[in-house]
């Protein structure tokens, strides 16, 4: 995982709730077995006017133009402010590779899904919570102001306005550590291996049946 | 102190807790499919790591399987689809390569992973349960401790047999009464959905308790508890009773004599404490849940199959008003019309949340002695495993559904996610027992109202949305 730090860039919007990862990433492209190249099916059916196809050439594809990250000034956005219960349904990590493959490194939202938010920052993409009234304020200085930018500090965990001014925000102690330092979640748990062995010895000795091979 | 039901669970499978507040929680089973397992396989073989423990898991082909017969009975290199050829071979070759169980396509108990595990008993009472998909949530009507996960974590389990977790919060939800004849589970998980919105349980373990819950099969409480995460909620529990144990006794992979009594000892603990604390509880009045439609692409868009499609006025702020208008426009309905004057075209019955044998039953009844209405253009019958299917065509279901009109498929997930070839198209509406009305989930431009079982065999004979005891008054014949 790429490390994640400090993030400069342009915001893009998604002003809307519920924003499902079946609308980020459709079912056609789940049939994929690798972990890249999904990027120019995120949100696939709002994007463009045609229906996707996983072995379509996307260049040729005719765009939707009133879709925000079709437009110009949204070209390059790498932070997406969005509405509540972003990535809700389904687990598809599909979802979390397309945004990273898009370019995004953060997405600002009242509430997230909890299942994308895990997803998310296992992509090194950062999910930032912020009130529904500090989002409303976002969207109304993004709209209004074409190229805004913001600056957010992992470390320090705030993001900078272009006005200078900084708000703080929350995120999981662990998982700011990983991000921090891009940490892969399966070599920290291994390093407690022997604790997992020694867990699993009494759990065993507990419930046995857990333990047979599966005979069918 | 006092415990919740998942405060046991998430305790009988702390490995540990560390500092930050996260955990590492052990995983007894982990159920796998042919979508969100290549990504994981392939980053054990890249990182050059094992399987900690091989007996723990189990696979089997659902989401991208064809439900024709006739593909099905010609094997994998017969697909005409390229793409899905590779992903199934893809499980196939990785179950082989990392010698994990797996339940081949032709195999008469294969099916969705959520109808196939607990029938087949490698899903129970007391278990932590991962599945690289949501609705892995379905496991908790066990007593079981059920959630789904991504692909990062399949692998984690994969190669730690862990997943780092950071507690939940509980949450009650209460049904009181009982069920009005012709209501169902199905219209309990989207009348308490409609309650507390689609990220009312985010965050929490959402425990299903009260009369109208303990009077449900275990079948119903799977649809219940698959829908959990509808409401936002990764997992969704129903304590372990009599209606629990009776169930899983004799399943293949329950434990067997002795084994079982000691298995049944722990398992009957597996309630909340009388006085154990929730974080949050809602009561709902069981007798006066109806059976409900969703209207718009949001299961919490849902009312009663006697209601109406809210208003503009209705709505209690400007984000709200474009969201009503929005999903309007995209399921293209009218502001205030009756749910009954909703006519579809398309039935599906099927899905991890309805396939199940009770569900095809209670389609059967209504539809027995009657013919689809000439308006629907296409009416899937899917059954939810091999099993599944078997046992309905032991009872002559499947002539009931032939005789109606209907097409009775093969096994899995099907017009659920519309991976394969079953599919709305632009603009076609289905009556769907499935769980998810996201604009283009059954198929691009489609349209979703999810009902139950019952209530889309009703829609089906009808041509419009009916309640069930409707539907034959207004055809007439028989039943």
């Amino acid at each position: 995982m790429k490390p994640f730090t400090v993030h400069s860039g342009l915001v893009a919007p998604m002003d809307r709730a519920n924003v499902d990862t079946d609308l980020m990433i459709p079912k056609q492209f789940l049939k994929s077995i690798k972990r890249s190249g999904f990027g120019p099916n995120l949100f696939d059916e709002l994007r463009y006017l045609d229906e996707g196809q996983p072995d379509a050439d996307n260049s040729l594809r005719p765009l939707n133009p009133d879709f925000p990250l079709n437009m110009p000034r949204y070209q390059g956005a790498s932070i997406l402010l969005a509405r509540e219960n972003f990535g809700c349904g389904s687990s598809r990590e599909h979802a979390a590779w397309a945004m990273e493959d898009f370019g995004f490194r953060v997405v600002i939202a009242p509430s997230f899904a909890d299942i994308f938010s895990s997803n998310a920052l296992k992509n090194g993409i950062l999910p930032i919570v912020l009130s529904a009234a500090r989002v409303d304020q976002l969207f109304g200085a993004l709209l209004a102001e074409e190229g805004y930018a913001l600056k957010i500090d992992l470390e320090a965990c705030t993001i900078r306005l272009p006005d200078g001014e900084h708000w703080s925000f929350e995120v999981d102690a662990f998982r700011r550590e990983c991000l921090l330092k891009g940490l892969d979640d399966i070599g920290i748990t291994l390093e407690r291996a022997d604790a997992i062995r020694a867990f699993e010895q009494q759990h065993r000795e507990r419930f046995p049946w857990l333990f047979e091979d599966i005979a069918l | 102190m006092a415990k919740t039901l998942y405060d046991k669970l998430w305790d009988a499978h702390l490995v540990e807790e560390r500092t930050d507040g996260t955990a590492l929680i052990y995983i007894d089973r982990h159920l796998l499919h042919e979508v969100t397992s290549p990504q994981a396989f392939e980053g054990l073989t890249l990182a050059d790591r094992q399987l900690w423990r091989r007996s723990a898991n189990l696979a089997v082909p659902d989401h991208n399987v064809s439900t024709f017969k006739s593909e099905r009975e010609a094997g994998l290199d017969a697909l005409p689809d390229a793409v899905s050829r590779l992903q199934l071979q893809t499980l196939d070759d990785n179950c082989e390569a990392f010698d994990v169980v797996e339940i081949p396509l032709n195999d008469v108990r294969q099916g969705i992973v959520h109808v196939m595990g607990p029938e087949q008993g490698a899903v129970l009472p007391g278990m932590t349960v991962v599945c690289g998909d949501s609705h892995t949530s379905t496991h908790g009507a066990a007593g079981a401790l059920a959630h789904g996960i991504g692909t990062s974590e399949v692998e984690h389990v994969l190669a730690t047999q862990c997943l780092i977790q950071r507690k939940m919060k509980n949450f009650r939800v209460e049904v009181t009464g009982r069920l009005a004849a012709g209501v169902t589970a199905k219209d309990i998980a989207l009348a308490i959905i409609g309650e507390i919105g689609t990220a009312g349980g985010t965050g929490f373990a959402l425990e299903f308790t009260g009369s109208a819950i303990r009077e449900l099969t275990m079948e119903g409480r799977m649809t219940l508890c698959n829908m959990a995460i509808e409401a936002g909620a990764r997992c969704g529990l129903v304590a372990v009773d009599d209606v629990t144990l009776d169930y899983f006794r004799g399943k293949p992979l329950a434990p067997k004599g002795a084994q079982w009594d000691v298995a049944e000892s722990w398992w009957r603990t597996l309630q909340s404490d009388e006085d154990a604390v929730f974080d949050r509880s809602i009561t709902l009045d069981g007798d006066a849940i109806e059976s409900n439609v969703t209207w718009g692409t949001s299961p919490e868009m849902v009312t009663s199959v006697r209601g109406r499609v809210p208003t503009m006025a209705e709505m209690p702020d400007e984000t709200a008003r474009r969201g009503l208008s929005r999903a309007l426009e995209y399921m293209g309905l009218e502001e205030g019309m009756a749910i009954s004057d909703i006519k579809p075209d398309a039935i599906f019955i099927g899905s991890c949340t309805n396939s199940r044998i009770e569900d095809l039953r209670a389609a059967a009844q209504v539809l027995e002695g009657h013919k689809v209405a000439p308006s629907i253009r296409k009416a899937l019958v899917v059954p939810g495993s091999g099993l599944v299917k078997a046992q309905a065509e032991a009872e002559g279901l499947d002539r009931i559904f032939i005789e109606a009109g209907m097409e009775w498929r093969e096994p899995g997930c099907s017009m659920c996610l519309a991976m394969n070839a079953d599919r709305l198209l632009p603009g076609e509406r289905c009556a769907s027992t499935s769980n998810r009305n996201f604009e283009g989930r059954q198929g691009s431009g489609g349209r979703t109202h999810l009902v139950s079982p019952a209530m889309a065999a009703a829609a089906a004979v009808a041509g419009h949305f009916v309640p069930v005891a409707d539907a034959a008054l207004e055809v007439g014949g028989a039943s």
